[in-house]
């Protein structure tokens, strides 16, 4: 086959496809969301079922389900999500699987669109779970298809860990003629798949014997590579750092020895050993935690290797955000006490401040703006949000954010502070996608211990932050199959929630009253504002129009709502931006009436 | 080759690096294209990176090594200024687009001081008016095809019929004719200025 210019992304689902995957799940989760959104268009083409699950737990363990009966079965979500799949994940690997489990969990270093920068790698050897640590697309795809060889060879799950400069890098690569196997699952009974404290000890020494042969392996794998000369001075690296190194290397036209660990663990011992003989010192580039580093220092200190080890540790490499050849060339200089090369220095003028911002005509900053006046504008009413677009509610002026956790933590924080300051009001906004994901037990909590939740959903008919994936309430599944949409009135009712209300949120003056009227009620309420994201199809309204008789130029419409489709002059007089999707917000805004419907 | 593209999330300088992805790969170069999607995409500062040569390593272009700038915004195009390498190509869509914090008095945009920046720094700096040449073309929503038509004038690496071909691939219909003229639009302006 011809190249393409592939993402990793997109790789890795075509190794997926190569590799014969049966049963693929996912939640969305940025930089990991584009692999299940190419499986799922491939779907039908090469018969292997794709679904969009609740939450990350529930995508894990429909794929362990699948594995666990002979099927070839790949979970995909970022690293957060991975917190919330933990549970299946330890006592899986316990108990193993049948088929091949790969989950592909994304890494966020930066992070760019993350709350951690936690690292899969750590969380890997943590689980007692073999992960793979693809450098570029290409090796993705290759460490993807292996990864479910290895799976079935050993019976473990395996995680492929990509960062994001892998997920979302173009590169050429080759895809693979694909051919279908057809394979038939099974779930035998009587097997090995119940765990008990008494199992678990059993399952456990014989996992600690599975990694040593796995270690074994490792230690032989193609995907580990050593280059250059020998010599005493070598620099070891991992993921996309390996090709900073080479570049930086070339820049400074120097080769040293350098040793590339694509199998961070279980770690590769015997092949490290063997690039350590002779070495006085090591620098270790690698990107997050110092993964690789802390298992080269416990290797030397198990040789009994006289071995100097810099990295992290000695602050040569940066541990906090990305990596980069400048970074790496800097770190590389400094430690070989090279003269540093010169750094670019450029006067520019001052730039302004591009914060990301709600799209133009988005609900939720009328949903955000109608929450500010329900409380009363100088009011302490705390704001426990969520994770998804609406987190940028925190930005000013709508500054309608108080706290931000994790998926679903908006309701139950708002119990804790509740709780810990009596009388204190909290109103809890997150979305719908979240919701589902894992809102519902946190309402139902309220519910059960009387907490007076007001809790504001923010339903915009999609998962609109990682790309616009429909989720249980919008009643379409990944591949386009429409299904009945799961009532999130009737959930709530059945939950024991004596007040719901459905408002538009853009009709300002209901939804004000609404969220009033929840703070009011002396039980948990809720207020669903229901409205389209502006950037599903058929959303576009005719945009507005100044009414130049009208305005007064007070500039409320501009700064009271922050809309990129409104500007203003130095007198403060308003412009309607081509952007703009005829929201109406701004209307609602205006004291004097002075903004009206105008043309498409 | 490297080439820095950056602009407003929603200007398609997407589609614009992998139109030159594509090309580059035909032409039979190692590619590389790296960009930051999710949160910093909307209305955001948005930043891709196209690498092409024979052998390539990291998806990253280093500080100072950019052979050409693509600015599909003007405070945009100056955020990355540092990206460029001394004699590298600049090609800066002169639209301005001034973000809230602006109004909300949080911030300054000031244009003036950063035309004037670019033309000291870089001789040859090209400035294009690619919405309204994207206007004329029919289709506000060009403005990538412009500016990529405009690159083809500008620099020799890859034919502008390779690049016109990879991008009319990926349209059908009136869109495709609209990107077609946007692109020849933009091409005939730069070839233009030179005469």
């Amino acid at each position: 086959m011809s190249k393409k210019l592939l993402l990793g992304n997109e790789a890795i689902a075509w190794g997926a496809i190569a590799a014969g995957v049966n049963v693929v799940t996912a939640y969305p989760g940025t930089p990991s969301t584009e692999i299940f959104t190419t499986l799922a268009k491939e779907a039908l083409n090469y018969e292997f079922h794709a679904e969009w699950c609740v939450n990350e737990k529930v995508a894990l363990e429909v794929a362990y389900g699948a594995a666990i009966s002979g099927a070839r079965s790949l979970v995909s979500m970022k690293q957060v999500g991975l917190n919330v799949a933990a549970d299946p994940l330890l006592s899986g690997v316990y108990l193993g699987v049948k088929g091949g489990m790969v989950l592909v969990v994304a890494d966020d270093p930066g992070p760019h669109s993350s709350q951690t920068e936690q690292d899969t790698r750590q969380f890997a050897r943590f689980a007692k779970v073999p992960v793979l640590d693809p450098s570029n697309p290409r090796e993705a795809m290759e460490m993807t298809r292996e990864a479910f060889a290895i799976s079935e060879r050993y019976h473990l799950p395996v995680i492929v860990r990509p960062t994001t400069r892998v997920c979302h890098v173009g590169q050429d690569v080759e895809v693979p003629d694909i051919e279908r196997l057809v394979r038939r699952a099974r779930f035998d009974k009587g097997g090995d798949y119940v765990i008990f404290p008494s199992v678990s000890t059993r399952k456990h020494g014989e996992l600690l014997a599975t990694l040593q042969k796995v270690e074994e392996e490792f230690s032989a794998s193609p995907f580990n590579t050593s280059q250059g000369p020998r010599g005493e001075t070598g620099i070891i690296a991992s993921g996309v750092s390996y090709h900073y190194v080479e570049e930086a290397l070339a820049v400074l036209k120097i080769d040293l020895p350098r040793l590339k660990i694509s199998t961070p663990y279980p770690f590769p011992g015997q092949l490290t050993a063997e690039f350590l003989a002779g070495k006085s010192r090591v620098l270790v580039v690698e990107e997050q935690d110092p993964v690789v580093e802390d298992e080269i220092l416990r290797l030397a200190g198990r040789l009994g290797q006289s071995l100097q080890v810099s990295g992290q540790g000695d602050g040569r490499v940066k541990g906090v955000g990305e990596l980069n050849v400048d970074l790496v060339l800097r770190s590389i200089s400094d430690w070989l006490d090279l003269p540093l090369p010169s750094a670019v220095k450029m006067e520019t003028p001052e730039l302004p401040l591009r914060r990301p911002i709600l799209c133009a005509g988005c609900p939720h900053r009328a949903s955000f703006y109608a929450i500010r006046r329900a409380a009363g504008k100088k009011s302490d009413v705390v704001f426990t949000g969520d994770i998804g677009c609406y987190t940028l509610g925190v930005m000013p002026p709508l500054e309608a954010v108080d706290t931000c956790l994790c998926m679903g933590g908006a309701i139950t924080q708002a119990q804790g502070i509740g709780r810990a300051e009596p009388g204190r009001q909290t109103i809890a906004v997150l979305g719908d996608s979240t919701f589902f994901h894992s809102g519902l037990p946190g309402v139902i909590n309220a519910v059960y211990n009387q907490y007076p939740l007001t809790l504001v959903i923010l339903d915009n008919s999609t998962t609109a932050m990682t790309g616009f994936q429909p989720h249980p309430g919008t009643g379409v599944t990944a591949t386009g199959q429409e299904v009945n949409p799961v009532d999130m009135v009737k959930l709530l009712e059945g939950c024991g929630v004596a007040h719901i209300r459905v408002v538009d949120p853009v009709k300002l003056q209901d939804s004000i009253a609404a969220v009033k009227e929840a703070l009011d009620f002396p039980g948990p309420a809720v207020v669903i504002m229901r409205s389209p994201c502006v950037n599903l199809p058929a959303t576009r309204k005719p945009s507005v129009e100044i009414q130049g008789e009208k305005c007064r130029d007070c500039g409320l419409c501009v700064t009271e709502i922050g809309c990129p489709a409104l500007v203003m002059n130095t007198e403060k007089h308003p412009r309607v931006l081509e952007g703009c999707v005829g929201c109406e917000l701004c209307s609602a805004v205006c004291p004097f009436d002075a903004i009206g419907k105008g043309e498409i | 080759m490297d080439i820095i593209i950056c602009g407003v999330g929603g200007q398609g300088t997407v589609l614009a690096s992998r139109v030159l992805g594509d090309a580059a790969i035909r032409k039979g170069y190692q590619v590389r294209t790296s960009e930051i999607i999710g949160m910093a995409q909307r209305e955001g500062s948005v930043l891709s990176e196209v690498r092409m040569a024979a052998e390539l390593q990291g998806p990253l272009v280093p500080d100072a090594g950019a052979d050409f700038l693509l600015g599909f915004e003007l405070a945009e195009a100056t955020r990355y200024a540092h990206k460029i390498k001394p004699g590298s190509q600049v090609l800066i869509n002169q639209q301005t687009i001034i973000p809230p914090a602006v109004f909300l008095g949080a911030s300054v945009y000031p244009a003036e001081e950063m035309l004037a920046f670019w033309k000291s720094l870089v001789s040859g700096v090209v400035f294009i008016d690619a919405v309204h040449l994207a206007q004329q073309a029919g289709e506000r929503r060009t403005v990538s095809a412009v500016m990529l038509g405009a690159f083809t004038a500008m620099n020799q690496e890859l034919e502008p019929d390779l690049v016109r071909e990879e991008l009319l691939t990926r349209f059908s219909g009136e869109k495709k004719d609209y990107n077609a003229r946007a692109f020849d639009l933009g091409r005939e302006y730069v070839e233009g200025l030179s005469r």
